[in-house]
């Protein structure tokens, strides 16, 4: 028999693999896209043209499509006339009365390869983002037990536990309280655990992939509770999800009295079946994992429940054998989405740097940006709106002198807190294997472009 | 709807009815303007029945609130060969479709990025009551929730028993499980020190 390896090398080894295989298979489906469109012109207007030529050599920016599919997925495939003036085009409302996107774009969110596709989780494409919102149907998933589907006139919210009177909800009476409308990001916890040890994925899509921006609507969760009433020595509130993970997070009563809200809605329209649908715990600035999706019951307690998702996972392992527990935060980070990994530049000259900039507790106030590796930093510009527990644009002017540079940002939020180097963090936390404490890396990022404009991942 | 929309507009501060349950009132966001609601009671929704509520679970480390019923390593490795096996392994060791259960005492101290510390039940989870809670709620992955109560303290039993946990003639019951003393029991840190960089 085997002896079996002391340690879970081969296991970590094989999760890390599957990653960056996913991402390859999303590569090529660029690069082919690429060679196919070479011989028809520019479709695109603006910076993805710019992107488009600028890139065409390292393959990014293309349209990766599903193999044999007639449009990308969101698209529907219409014949493209020679002359767009002289033909009538598409009927009014033929699309249904729901409109999709243009059928020349095709950035997709991609899964990471994990055995299960129930279990698992996909990236956001925030090389090719604009502004602050994530579009609905590019916000980043993590799932446990695959998409559940609610009739959401058969679905119920139970409040219960150490409260004057139980309660039960229905989205009728959710829809009649008092709402409220934040615009915010969820970042999972996991966000970046290829890159502890060392730079593992190519893109901003592998490595930052697990943030995403959309405008919540619902009720604040302080109301949902006051018709309850709370009773004396409850600390805690156990949120339920009726997937088939149903589930479980312990939540600290006071977030549930703070900020925390159940959101039906999402960019203006019902949240989207991978996002909760009917409805989602929102706790601003706290990891992705606890705003319980397909939410359904909240129980008041005296204790936390350790839950699955609160012990074995979503704990960080400290060098010490010591895992943090409850380390609900999401710390400030920003991630420059252009240039970024596998991108090409044309030539020396002039380019505008930008990315996302974020923090879970409150506004980023500032963003610098180094293109010497951190030897070296000025302010970007802050581009509004700069709203607190959001994704917020920054923009910087860069005169490229063609040689070699790496491209870092660095943000700072209202309570001073400065983003910190990698090593800051493993200094303190350690690097308990390939994939360290796995949660919560909010380090500086670093893209390195060489002397023929090709932009790659490093730690620097 | 129009007595719902009125009644942001009522001026009235909720502060001192949240802070009544307890609320910080603190408007951190300054988008949650909980301030601007009236405060009281709604009165929407119903009371749910006592089925209702029971319909739910979810064990604390404390134990309350756990079913009758209880398993035997015995019972729990039959549970585990038609249940389990297929994705967790014969010897709980794991495969590609299911955690491995077992073993991994002694790697959590670890500061090299060479090795990969082995978290299982039997290393990692601090308590034995999230163990059955999990496996009754989401186990066996193809038929979540699908587990007798019986069936569940076996199997918790027997994956106890193989990790050398509990004997193999110990039954588990409401009783006994919250009694179990995990190994990583006091492998545990909270609050959250960060942030913990200058
Ligand atoms: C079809 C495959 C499959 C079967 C059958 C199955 N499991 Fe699992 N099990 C999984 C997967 C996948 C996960 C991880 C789920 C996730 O990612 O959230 C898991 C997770 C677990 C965990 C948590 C491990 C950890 O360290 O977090 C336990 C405990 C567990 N299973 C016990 C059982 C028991 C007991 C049975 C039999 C009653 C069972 N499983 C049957 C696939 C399976």
């Amino acid at each position: 028999m085997k002896t079996q390896d002391p340690y879970d090398n081969e296991k970590t080894r094989r999760k890390i693999e599957a990653m960056v295989e996913a991402e390859e298979r999303y590569l090529a489906a660029l690069r082919r896209e690429r060679l196919e469109s070479e011989a028809t012109p520019l479709r695109i207007t603006g910076r993805r043209t710019f992107l488009a030529a600028a890139a065409a050599a390292a393959g990014i920016g293309g349209l990766p499509r599903i193999a044999g599919a007639a449009a990308p997925p969101g698209a529907v495939e219409r014949p493209v006339p020679a002359d767009p003036t002289k033909v009538q085009g598409t009927p009014t409302n033929d699309d249904g009365g729901y409109g999709s996107r243009s059928q020349f774009e095709s950035e997709a969110r991609w899964r990471f390869g994990t055995p299960t596709k129930e279990s698992s989780w996909t990236m956001t494409p925030l090389e090719h983002g604009m502004g602050i919102i994530t579009p609905s149907g590019l916000h980043f998933e993590r799932h446990h037990g695959g998409i559940t589907t609610i009739d959401p006139s058969r679905h119920t919210l139970l409040v219960h536990g150490m409260v004057e009177q139980a309660k039960k909800y229905s989205m009728a009476d959710i829809h009649r309280f008092p709402s409220i409308s934040r615009t915010m990001f969820i970042e999972c916890s996991g966000n970046g655990l290829t890159e502890w040890s060392k730079p593992t994925l190519k893109t901003v899509q592998g490595t930052h992939g697990l943030t995403s921006t959309s405008e919540w609507t619902g009720v604040p969760l302080a109301l949902l509770l006051r018709e309850s009433g709370i009773k004396p020595g409850a600390k805690w509130v156990l949120a339920e999800g009726a997937d088939a993970a149903v589930m479980t997070r312990s939540i600290p009563l006071d977030k549930c009295l703070d900020d925390a809200f159940i959101a039906y809605g999402q960019n203006g329209e019902a949240i989207r079946p991978e996002q909760g649908y009917p409805i989602r715990l929102m706790l601003p600035g706290w990891e992705g994992n606890t705003h319980i999706k397909w939410l359904r019951r909240l129980e008041v307690s005296d204790v936390p429940y350790q839950t699955r998702e609160e012990t074995s996972k979503y704990t960080d392992l400290m060098a010490n054998g010591i895992a943090r527990q409850f380390t609900f935060v999401m710390e400030a980070k920003s991630v420059i989405t252009f240039p970024s990994g596998e991108m090409k530049l044309p030539g020396p000259g002039f380019y505008e740097v930008t990315g996302i900039a974020w923090s879970g507790r409150g506004k980023i106030t500032r963003l610098e940006v180094s293109a010497d590796g951190g030897k070296t930093w000025a302010d970007a510009h802050l581009q509004g709106p700069v709203l607190p527990i959001c994704h917020t644009r920054f923009r910087f002017p860069w005169l490229w002198d063609g040689k070699p540079a790496v491209l870092q940002s660095r943000a700072t939020d209202e309570t001073g807190y400065v983003q910190p180097m990698l090593k800051q963090l493993t200094d303190v936390r350690g690097l308990n294997g390939p994939i360290g404490s796995i949660y919560h890396l909010n380090a500086v990022q670093s893209w390195a472009v060489a002397a023929d404009g090709s932009v790659t991942n490093v730690h620097a | 709807m129009f007595t719902l929309r009125t009644a942001k507009w009522l001026g009235v501060s909720a502060c001192a009815a949240l802070l009544a349950a307890g609320c910080a009132a603190t408007q951190r966001s300054g988008e949650v303007p909980q301030s601007a609601y009236a405060g009281g009671k709604l009165n929407l929704g119903t009371a749910p029945t006592t089925a209702e509520i029971a319909h739910y679970f979810s064990y604390p480390a404390d134990g309350r609130g756990l079913p009758s019923g209880s398993g035997s390593y015995a019972q729990g490795e039959k549970v585990y060969q038609t249940k389990c096996l297929a994705c967790h392994g014969d010897k709980l060791q794991g495969t590609p479709l299911g955690d491995r259960l077992i073993g991994g005492r002694g790697t959590l101290v670890n500061n090299s990025p060479a090795k990969a510390p082995v978290k299982t039940v039997e290393s990692y989870w601090p308590y034995a009551t999230s163990v059955f809670d999990y496996v009754k709620r989401a186990m066996p992955f193809n038929a979540p929730g699908s587990l007798s109560d019986d069936e569940a303290y076996a199997v918790v039993a027997y994956i106890l028993g193989e990790a050398n946990i509990v004997a193999k003639n110990e039954v588990i019951n409401a009783g006994t499980l919250a009694r179990v003393q995990m190994p990583n029991r006091n492998g545990f840190v909270s609050p959250d020190p960060r942030p913990d960089v200058p």
